[in-house]
């Protein structure tokens, strides 16, 4: 009989999770805000080198990005194993930049055009020659404001 | 009036609705903020153009060569990459001290050239040597005038300093030396 039954005691009282969605939503918003999704998928190795006088970019939409490095391992038997050029989504030669970069231009409002900057995302082992040839392209292509994207080394 | 009360929605799932965005949120983001070392390239020479280079001085040049080894010639003398920040800023600094470095840092330039061979690795390094030289002249003289560095500057000042030490780093037209 219920008269029998042992108090529950001792125990500290079940916490209460009414509040548990509203922390939750306040997680998700932060990262929905912070997010930014992936726009391409890399087919290049990426490791990029260290350096210590950087700066950051302030807006990523006005960045057009030119990967380069050797083809991932799954794409090693059709494309080999020397560094090459990576941009949206497939590999171009040097003399395809131009036109990626006119491109970029065209998409961009008229008063950021001035301020458009091109990523050089270069893998570590890259050698200088592709690199020129890039350089090279660009300035063809009017594009002067670059930027070697390196990651952050402390003295 | 009869008063019915409305049964209360459970709302206990509704975590695990949050849940499950967040945790799409947290697998989608990337977090890194793109860095880098920024450049500006130069025009396009015209074809009929010859640059004039005989107007400068050699001993305004800082000549800092990079072969397909990764080795690096500055003014003709093997160097190690540790010691080209001092170099550099030893013959910005020179204000006409020693005869075969630079009269003043105005007039003193910093010729990079390098070969096809030589490793993107190798040559960010160089690059940022020799920002650093700059950077750090710089901000010697922004702390002796304003008591601040010189990335906390701003407008007039600023440009006073950057017209003291004016960064000019030139890279030569490529040309094909030693291969890949």
């Amino acid at each position: 009989m219920s008269r029998f039954k042992k108090k529950k005691g001792g125990g500290t009282p079940a916490m209460s999770t009414a509040s548990l969605p509203d922390i939750v939503f306040m997680l998700l918003f932060f990262f929905m805000v912070t997010t930014v999704m992936r726009e391409t998928t890399l087919i290049v190795e990426n490791s990029l080198p260290k350096a210590s006088e950087i700066k950051k970019i302030e807006d990523k939409s006005l960045c057009s990005y030119i990967y380069v490095g050797a083809p991932v391992s799954g794409m090693k038997t059709k494309f080999g194993t020397e560094p090459r050029i990576q941009l949206n989504d497939s590999f171009k030669l040097a003399s395809d930049i131009q036109e990626f970069v006119a491109a970029k231009r065209e998409a961009t409002a008229e008063e950021k055009k001035p301020q458009l900057i091109t990523c050089i995302k270069a893998d570590v082992d890259a050698k200088m020659g592709l690199i020129t040839d890039i350089k090279q392209e660009l300035r063809k292509a009017q594009a002067f404001k670059i930027n070697y994207a390196t990651y952050e080394s402390f003295e | 009036m009869s008063r019915r009360t409305l049964p209360e929605i459970n709302a206990g799932s509704m975590a695990d609705i949050a849940f499950l965005l967040l945790i799409f949120f947290l697998v989608t983001t990337t977090m890194d903020v793109d860095t880098g070392l920024v450049r500006k390239l130069p025009a396009m020479p015209e074809e009929e153009e010859i640059i004039d280079d005989s107007q400068i001085k050699s001993k305004n040049i800082y000549v800092v060569l990079v072969n397909a080894k990764d080795q690096l010639l500055v003014e003709e003398e093997l160097m190690d990459v540790s010691q080209l920040r001092e170099g550099t800023k030893a013959f910005l600094d020179n204000w006409g001290k020693n005869p075969k470095l630079s009269d003043n840092p105005q007039k003193a330039i910093v010729s990079l050239q390098n070969d096809r061979g030589t490793s993107y690795e190798m040559y960010i390094k160089v690059q940022n040597e020799l920002s650093a030289a700059y950077r750090e002249l710089r901000d010697r003289e922004a702390q002796k005038k304003f008591g601040a560095y010189y990335a906390e500057l701003e407008g007039e000042n600023k440009k006073e300093i950057r017209k003291m030490y004016p960064s000019k780093i030139s890279e030569a037209e490529p040309k094909k030396v030693g291969g890949n």
